[in-house]
């Protein structure tokens, strides 16, 4: 059984001029792997990333023929049902550290307090599996990470702290929202080999969102490319360099490039009828 | 036309136990008209030694000459005239309750111009915006625009030395194509000095001549970036670097 089956879903907000919709019925299903799903910002992606949670605030809604978890309808799941489901079943970490940990607390504090709130701990058992799991995220120095707030430490260390709070209630399916979008190479690396060890050892099913068509590359199994809310083109990871789609192309070529040195970066340019296309199936 | 040169900078944060040297012994000079790099990990240092020269962290020591000038730790106006910064995140850069208008006519007017109705339109042309964005609030931009915005302030002033601070990591690709496209043609115009950070090494062999790779608060190698591109760094850490993120550019060809 997939993880994930996600039917004809829409996102939308309610403007002074009329409907928007952000994502405009949009198919996939997710299995034990790791789905990419790349695109502009503005092209939907984050916006499915949270309504599978459902965590779209009013004013704005989601329609949907089914979002189904392990076969588990979650479409029309109360907000409580909903609150045992995110974080314990479906955990997500967001694109922006800075915004996603809580300023007045201590690193330690929140990951000890995200522990406590998932198993029957004490303080020091809790304090103790902190660190060590700041140690998985390979942070060098945990024992002051864990005195220091979050704006004491640096993007990447941060991302790596919500990974690491994240990965506590041993969740089947992570969302990630542009992990790595704040963290430079190296360190990149590090964490997604840390979520892709989590991921297999686990066997969880990851959606990972980002504009980072490379990354994805060579990360994922499957992506699927957005495109003002519709999914333009689903293609293996490994064949993402040779899709057929103009918008998929002109986000390769838009890349600079060490090896192949230019003068000029070639901007994309958009063609208006790409928006009327058709979705593509993105289901197994 | 003015060339920076940065000598054994250190800069540090927090005292006793909690204390970080964020910056150790840093040197590098960059002349007039050229664009300098610096990379490395993130908490390397690099941010920080633009925001010491900027004058944003009180705490550094050594020598910041500014085309043998030597910069105090307290800045005048005429320092702001010269250098100017971008930040990296355009989203937190502009004031959300600041009109285009009024972010680039406070800036013009903080720096004794008169004739700031022409200049707000001139800049906006400069960058790409046009005039019918004059008017708009941060909310009303796109993250491309934003940063355009953020280089139009920055350009305010008429600087000769701009500082980036990973100018496009916030933006998509495609707009990232858009701004570094912008950023070479103002500097060929308008002849500017760049100092520019960035984890990209692709966009950093991209925009600059040489590049400095920073690890832990020092600079572990300066090297031109025909030699990077050969992939002959003296450096074990360089090569390291490059490898990882050829790693990636390699899936592409």
């Amino acid at each position: 059984m997939n993880l994930l089956d996600v039917e004809d879903l829409w996102v939308k907000f309610p403007t002074n001029t009329g409907v928007f919709d952000a994502v405009r019925g949009i198919s996939f299903s997710l299995g034990r792997e790791r789905l990419g799903i790349v695109g502009e910002s503005g092209s939907g992606k984050s916006m499915t990333g949270r309504a599978i949670l459902k965590l779209i605030r009013p004013p704005g809604w989601i329609e949907a023929k089914r979002i189904d978890l392990q076969g588990q309808p979650l479409l029309n799941a109360s907000e409580k049902e909903m609150r045992s489901v995110r974080g314990s079943r479906i955990s997500m970490v967001m694109q922006d550290p800075k915004f996603s940990l809580n300023p007045v607390m201590t690193v330690g504090d929140q990951i000890i307090e995200a522990y406590r709130l998932h198993e029957k701990a004490t303080h020091r058992t809790a304090r103790t599996r902190a660190i060590e799991m700041l140690e998985a995220v390979s942070i060098r120095d945990p024992e002051r990470v864990m005195r220091a707030y979050p704006h004491e430490v640096s993007g990447g260390m941060g991302q790596r702290i919500m990974i690491a709070m994240m990965m506590i209630p041993n969740p089947e399916i992570l969302i990630a929202d542009e992990p790595t979008s704040a963290l430079d190479v190296s360190v990149q690396g590090q964490v997604l080999n840390i979520m892709d060890r989590l991921v297999q050892d686990r066997g969880m099913g990851l959606i990972f969102i980002s504009h980072d068509l490379n990354l994805v590359a060579e990360f994922c199994d499957r992506v699927l490319i957005m495109y003002a809310g519709r999914i333009v083109e689903v293609c293996d990871a490994d064949k993402l360099h040779d899709a057929s789609h103009p918008y998929t192309q002109g986000l390769l070529n838009s890349l600079p490039r060490l090896d192949a040195p230019k003068t000029r970066l070639e901007a994309l340019v958009r063609d208006p009828e790409w928006r009327q296309q058709p979705s593509v199936s993105g289901l197994l | 036309m003015k060339s920076l040169s940065v000598r054994n900078l250190n800069v540090w944060f927090g005292e006793d136990r909690n204390r970080v040297d964020a910056v150790r012994a840093a040197s590098f000079d960059v002349p007039s008209g050229g664009s300098f790099g610096l990379v490395g990990e993130s908490g390397s240092g690099k941010s920080t030694i633009l925001r010491a020269i900027t004058g944003l962290v009180p705490t550094w020591s050594g020598e910041i000459e500014i085309d043998g000038a030597h910069v105090a730790h307290k800045r005048g106006r005429e320092f702001y005239k010269l250098v100017q910064m971008v930040f990296q995140d355009p989203y937190a850069s502009l004031h959300p309750r600041h009109s285009v208008d009024h972010v680039l006519s406070e800036t013009l007017h903080l720096h004794g111009f008169q004739d700031i109705d022409t200049r707000v339109n001139n800049l906006l042309d400069d960058v790409g915006l046009g005039r019918s964005f004059r008017f708009r609030y941060p909310h009303q931009l796109s993250g491309g625009q934003r940063q355009r915005v953020a280089i139009a302030r920055a350009l305010a002033p008429e600087p000769e030395i701009l500082l980036l601070d990973e100018p496009t990591s916030a933006l998509d690709v495609s707009v990232q194509a858009e701004i570094l496209n912008l950023l070479s043609d103002l500097r060929a115009e308008h002849k500017l000095t760049f100092v520019m950070v960035s984890h990209d090494l692709s966009v950093v062999g991209h925009m600059c001549d040489s590049v400095a790779v920073m690890r832990d608060g020092e600079i572990v190698e300066i090297l031109s970036v025909e030699k990077m591109r050969r992939m002959e760094p003296d450096s074990a850490y360089t090569k390291h670097l490059l490898d990882v993120s050829l790693n990636y550019a390699s899936a592409q060809a």
